[in-house]
């Protein structure tokens, strides 16, 4: 029985774990950069440069869904307006890329944006601030969406808003947001949001390295989302989620802060939205305040059940899958799109309810680990108050 | 015995005083006042709405009261602290429907109900040292589930799943244990053996059973509380509890 006293931390990272990690990461990270740069562009392997961006683009959905999945497939929180956090995280990037423009922007201002001297502003909002440093904005793309998390879950948590209303009132406040960003006044650029963007960090955005560049950015940022994903759910915290998702009054009673655990877990989560929502608005050329929009963020769940919750692999696959299939379809025919996706989504509640990575555990797969040691069946083994008496 | 002279007795591990909890103008408790003593296994009986559940539930901190107080070895007022705070402070509660985390392995529940490492942070970082892996083994020979430790606990019997809640109580060393019903749905040789589990376990710490069946309340023969309306209607032993005429009347009698 030796062996059934591995803990989970043990088991999750086995050399067979960093094997398939590396080999993931070397697939992403290395065979994609390879197909652009070092394959002739008429090759039928060749990845053209303007699939680079696109494929950033869903590498950054893939950490979205897996800042989802940590609150929502383990912890049982299912936030629906973590499209707020990245579009926060992004908004924090758009700025910096902003003050990137300098004079060169259609007024020439060498100080304020564009949209700023068209709004007759004629001094920089204090909380534009610093941003023309990377450094402080990295800092602010880490603080707003995790400061504002931290707080908005702090108010729920502690007055234990759970279930349907938690969901309603993340939904009501990436609405409030998104009407918020909506208004000129708020100094965001308005409907318009932050485009037009010149270099990042000295490189011009435009340039085919630059974008490979943020796509191995984000890459990085999704191995390293991934690992602390894992390394948060296969430690102790990890089960105290799983059960307070299950049964939360329990895990009280057993002594554990369940308000403190939900939002450890909510503020990791929307840093790790926001940092995918900064990665993504370099690559996509322009952040606005269609990004808090409700549906957006209800898009996430669907990625993430299609996918598989709790599980971090389905969590990316699902991400990546549903967003080819936006991608397709709404080019070839885009008035099927919507019906599409409700449609995903019914089918994956009612039908898979364990997305895509549960129809693939329920294949007849060779195992040659997960040989049960119990097939016999076990005699009932009685308490030991009992065998003492007989 | 005024409030004072009773919070500063040495002996006395948990004192209700005056407690009243309404919902919509029921009262579920009515002035309660209640002491239990250090190393006591005293049992509750009560017609259905007598207020068995509830003053649980407020000494456990999941209700908070209109009015009274509840004091923990003297001093610590509990009306004042969270659930998890009085978790802490030492007293477990085992609740009428067998309640273990389903989607964990039954070795993982009794992980996360073993004493020590309760912080965020430090659970984060916790690991399963040889020490605690020993007295969860040992836990489990215990409750004798030791064959399926790694099966998830929401495949296990419903008296496997008794035992496991009472083996995740066991396993965190608390002073005061509130057991609600465990015998409720078990059969006659797993209510013996539960009735000889709880003795064992009252030699060192002090438990408060409440409990419908009768013949188990006997077989423990401990001291018995009789509610009625939300307040104390009788105390003493079963034999005294059983000859008093208003219990008769109100539980014994129909």
């Amino acid at each position: 029985m030796r062996a059934g006293l591995v803990s989970a931390e043990q088991s999750a990272w086995t050399p067979r774990f960093w094997v398939g990690f590396a080999i993931a990461l070397l697939v992403l990270g290395g065979v994609i950069p390879v197909l652009n740069l070092a394959v002739a562009h008429d090759s039928p392997v060749a990845v053209p440069d303007y699939l680079v961006p696109l494929l950033g683009k869903y590498v950054c959905y893939a950490i979205l869904a897996l800042s989802l999945d940590l609150v929502w497939g383990y912890a049982g929180i299912l936030s629906l307006g973590h499209g707020a956090f990245f579009a926060l995280g992004g908004y924090c990037m758009g700025m910096y890329l902003m003050r990137q423009i300098g004079t060169r922007g259609v007024y020439g201002n060498p100080l304020l944006p564009d949209f700023m001297v068209f709004l007759n502003w004629k001094e920089l909002p204090w909380f534009w601030w610093g941003f023309d440093h990377f450094a402080y904005a990295v800092a602010m793309i880490v603080l707003v969406p995790g400061v504002f998390a931290f707080v908005f879950g702090w108010l729920a948590f502690r007055s234990r808003v759970t279930g349907v209303y938690l969901s309603i009132i993340t939904q009501a406040m990436t609405y409030a947001l998104w009407l918020a960003f909506f208004r000129n006044d708020m100094g965001f650029g308005g409907n318009n949001g932050l485009t037009d963007y010149k270099d990042i960090l000295g490189w011009d955005v435009h340039l085919a390295e630059t974008r490979l560049g943020l796509y191995l950015a984000s890459v990085a940022g999704l191995g390293i989302g991934f690992l602390v994903c894992r390394f948060i759910t296969v430690s102790k915290l990890g089960r105290v989620l799983l059960a307070l998702r299950d049964a939360e009054s329990r895990v009280r009673f057993l002594g554990y802060s369940t308000t403190n655990a939900k939002l450890f877990v909510f503020t990791v989560s929307a840093v790790l939205a926001g940092i995918a929502g900064a990665l993504y608005v370099p690559q996509v050329g322009i952040i606005n305040p269609s990004e808090f929009s409700p549906g957006n963020s209800i898009e996430i769940a669907i990625w993430v059940s299609v996918g598989g919750r709790g599980t971090l692999t389905g969590a990316m696959i699902g991400a990546v899958l549903v967003n080819l299939a936006k991608t397709w379809l709404t080019g070839a025919v885009p008035e099927i799109w919507l019906f599409f996706l409700g449609g995903l989504f019914v089918l994956t509640t009612l039908v898979f309810p364990h997305g895509i990575v549960g129809i693939l555990r329920n294949l007849p797969w060779p195992r040659p680990r997960r040989v049960a040691p119990t097939k016999t069946p076990v005699p009932v083994q009685e308490p030991v108050a009992i065998r003492k008496r007989a | 015995m005024s409030p004072a002279t009773i919070r500063a007795t040495g002996d006395v591990l948990l004192y209700l005083n005056g407690v009243t909890v309404s919902f919509d103008g029921f009262k579920a408790l009515n002035d309660l006042s209640l002491v239990v003593e250090e190393g006591e296994l005293r049992t509750i009986i009560g017609p259905n709405g007598a207020g068995k559940t509830t003053m649980m539930d407020v000494v456990t901190g999941k209700t908070r009261p209109d009015t009274g107080e509840v004091f923990f070895r003297g001093n610590e007022d509990l009306t004042r602290l969270d659930e998890s705070a009085i978790a802490n402070l030492g007293i477990g509660r085992k609740f009428q429907r067998p309640t273990v985390f389903e989607n964990l392995t039954v070795l993982e529940n009794l992980e996360l109900a073993l004493a020590g490492t309760r912080g965020t942070w430090r659970t984060l970082l916790a690991k399963l040292t040889p020490e605690r892996r020993e007295r969860i083994e040992a836990t489990l020979s215990r409750i004798g589930l030791t064959e399926h430790s790694d099966k998830p606990a929401g495949a296990l019997s419903h008296g496997q799943k008794q035992w496991l809640e009472i083996g995740m109580l066991l396993i965190h060393d608390r002073q005061l244990l509130l057991l609600d019903e465990p015998v409720a749905g078990m059969t006659d040789r797993e209510t013996e053996a539960t009735a000889e589990l709880i003795l064992d376990l009252a030699r060192d710490r002090t438990i408060v059973v409440v409990e419908h069946d009768m013949a188990f309340v006997r077989s423990l023969g401990a001291k018995v509380t009789v509610l009625h309306e939300g307040s104390v209607l009788a105390e003493g032993s079963i034999e005294h509890v059983q000859n008093n005429l208003r219990v008769i009347e109100v539980y014994l009698g129909r």
